[in-house]
């Protein structure tokens, strides 16, 4: 993957190209607001209040904030192996079919604080396997990750209803959902934690799932810079052909890669199922699947870019939700537009501001020959 | 099974597989050229967005069509400058359209029209309405051949005879003139094409943009043919069946119109086994393998376990010219 472009230094590289690429993206999704006919410097402020303007508005936005690291860090792991994970959706939604399974059948008898280490395991199991399939696919067959991700992404949308429908379903339930989790399949809120000590802190779904996610990413970072596998994989993504003449196996990396990978957008339904829901349903990924997409490129792939753009994306989906009760005319997909242009500006057009760069920054390194 | 019910099974395979075939053959160019595009969805569901308000706002379903040819135009050009030219990323260009197009559309329409995002009701002047062929009335009662050219071949709107049409149209395109000819190579080998001293940009977008007209075809046909309106997400995957299809075909035109018929028919087939049981089993068919079948199917066909599909060998790769 030779880039025909000259290196920046690494301030440039890594903090001022990934912010003048989300400007634009903002910018841009500005110009849509202002086409609608409000005031896009308005509606900023709005959704920045609605995000981060009251206890109970930030424990939202660290809800949504944590589910987007789970998924963020599966596709930037998959990423650092060269391979793109479109597919955790469709893992996130297995996962919690591992999450129901554990809640259900232990929650009436043990304590949360062992059905969630439990459930975590099953997610992770769950979300691993449906991960596997492409993977193996991948690299012992040579079939696109990127189609079958997608392929198992619609696949996996029609097994869960199917479960739903025919298997988890309660009699007595009008839509394809499973019973309601007892006190054992709930993880406590930080809101219900602080209502405890006699803080009014609003109904929020943030809960200690939180710190399982910072967890994930202090352990991707560990596993990437500072493992033999981490480097390992990092040499494959770089280098497919490097990697195999060092005789790392192909097959190895691809496949653990994507287990990985799976395993942590497995690991997000933890957050909505047991910490907010309380119950496994259609829809309780939410879209935060795709969401990752848009966070691993702009974090770069790095678990602290990972976690602050997942922040950033916790803030939008909030803010936008209080938007769109503020101006009904900027509905919830503007959190969607944003998100594209997020992913068009940091992901595909990434180079577009680049020669702009080397005006501002003195004497970059000359080009290197394309190999 | 009444013959009546296989009859109105493959009339709805019929109007379910155009819309598919469009987009597959979009897909067609696009990959042939090398550049890979999983964002027809997304320009499926720009193109029936601009289809619906266009067709809303003037009556005439030509403009709506000729608006959602443009608009898919329009986002080819995107994806072929994000991919062509910046040497971008293409599934990730791919990607930004479709979530763009679901994000986008839903918010344009829920502004504009107030209605959760549909476009309003089209009368039937400003639709492709369901044409009846010469003759379909007049053959109806012959046994047999009668309704098979009366009930399933007559009675589509234009669109779908566009699409049909477009196979041995494609087919000829590609096989038998000196565009497709080029086309072919710049997706194979495009340094080949490059030293013979045509241009791999010029043919590369080219091949997108003609990608984005039957994007634009499919997107009308969802908008201003099938329904009477757009509403948000209604391409509902089709763009990734489609893209499926591509697969199964092995990037050729006339297995193109074999795999999207097949995926039609079973999306059809899927609507009268709701609650059906098998015979002498008694279970009930669950839908939802029905649904998933064409996804499965696909899978399965990638791993090469029935037959190895091969893609355009310079596939998804910017090219780079050598200094």
């Amino acid at each position: 993957m030779a880039i025909p472009y000259a290196k920046l230094p690494s301030w440039a590289e890594l903090g001022v190209m990934p912010a003048v690429n989300v400007i634009a993206g903002f910018v841009v999704a500005g110009i849509v607001v202002a086409f609608i006919g409000e005031n896009p410097a308005k509606a900023m402020l709005i959704l920045i209040d609605g995000a981060l303007g009251s206890l109970n508005n930030i424990f939202y936005t660290l809800f949504y904030a944590t589910s987007f690291v789970f998924t963020g860090l599966a596709v930037a792991v998959a990423f650092h192996a060269g391979l793109f994970n479109i597919g955790g959706e469709g893992q996130a939604y297995v996962g919690g079919l591992g999450v129901a399974l554990v809640c259900l059948a232990l929650d009436h008898y043990l304590p949360w604080w062992i059905v969630a280490p439990l459930a975590i395991v099953a997610s992770a199991l769950f979300g691993a396997a449906w991960a596997f399939i492409p993977g193996w696919l991948q690299a012992k067959r040579g079939s696109h990750i990127v189609i079958t991700t997608i392929m198992f992404n619609f696949i996996a949308s029609s097994m869960m209803v199917y479960l739903l429908v025919y298997w988890l379903k309660p009699l007595s339930a009008m839509g394809p959902s499973s019973r309601l989790f007892e006190a054992g399949g709930q993880i406590p809120q930080f809101s219900g934690m602080l209502k405890a000590m006699g803080v009014a802190a609003g109904s929020a779904p943030a809960n200690l799932t939180l710190f399982l996610a910072l967890a994930a990413a202090w352990g991707v970072w560990k596993l990437v810079w500072r493992t033999k596998f981490g480097y390992e994989m990092r040499t494959f993504g770089f280098s497919p052909t490097a990697a195999t003449y060092a005789g790392i196996s192909s097959v190895r990396i691809t496949v653990l890669a994507m287990l990985i990978s799976g395993g942590l957008a497995g690991m997000m339904a933890v957050n909505n199922m047991m910490g907010n829901v309380h119950k496994l349903d259609i829809d309780f990924v939410f879209g935060a699947g795709f969401v990752g997409i848009a966070v691993a490129l702009m974090g770069r792939s790095h678990p602290v870019g990972v976690v602050l753009s997942a922040l950033l994306f916790g803030v939008l989906y909030q803010g936008g939700a209080e938007l769109s009760f503020s101006m009904p005319s900027i509905s919830r997909d503007m959190i969607l537009v944003i998100q594209a242009l997020v992913i068009l500006f940091a992901g595909a057009l990434e180079n577009l501001f680049r020669p702009l760069m080397y005006f501002i920054v003195p004497a970059p390194t000359p080009v290197k020959e394309a190999a | 099974m009444d013959l009546a019910i296989v009859y109105s099974i493959l009339d709805s395979s019929v109007r379910l597989t155009a819309p598919i075939l469009l987009a597959c053959l979009g897909g067609l160019y696009s990959e042939r050229s090398g550049v890979f595009d999983i964002g027809i969805e997304g320009k499926m569901l720009f193109s029936a967005f601009a289809a619906g308000a266009v067709a809303w706002h003037s009556g005439s379903a030509w403009l709506g069509l000729g608006a959602a040819v443009l608009v898919g135009i329009a986002f080819s050009l995107l994806h072929g400058y994000a991919s062509i030219t910046q040497r971008g990323n293409q599934i990730i260009s791919g990607v930004a359209i479709n979530f763009l197009a679901a994000g986008l559309t839903a918010l344009l329409g829920k502004a504009w029209y107030g209605q959760g995002g549909k476009t309003p009701q089209l009368a039937n002047e400003a639709r492709f309405t369901s044409l009846t062929l010469p003759g379909a009335d007049a053959v109806k009662d012959v046994p047999f051949l009668g309704p098979l050219y009366s009930g399933i071949v007559s009675g589509h709107s234009i669109l779908v005879y566009v699409a049909f049409f477009a196979v041995p149209f494609t087919w000829w395109v590609l096989f038998r003139t000196r565009f497709g000819l080029r086309l072919r190579a710049v997706g194979e080998n495009p340094a080949a094409v490059d030293t013979a001293g045509i241009s791999v940009v010029w043919l590369r977008y080219a091949g997108v943009t003609i990608c984005g007209v039957f994007a634009g075809l499919a997107g009308a046909y969802l908008a201003i043919a099938q329904s009477a309106n757009f509403a948000p997400n209604m391409s509902a995957g089709t763009g990734f069946i489609a893209l499926a299809a591509l697969i199964f075909a092995k990037w050729n035109p006339v297995g193109a119109l074999g795999a999207t018929f097949l995926f039609g028919f079973l999306q059809a087939l899927a609507i009268p086994l709701q609650g059906a049981q098998i015979p002498g089993l008694g279970w009930q068919v669950p839908v939802q393998a029905i649904t998933a079948s064409p996804y499965i199917l696909t899978v399965i066909l990638l791993a090469g376990f029935i037959g190895k599909a091969i893609p355009p060998k310079a596939g998804g790769v910017a090219y780079v010219k050598e200094r």
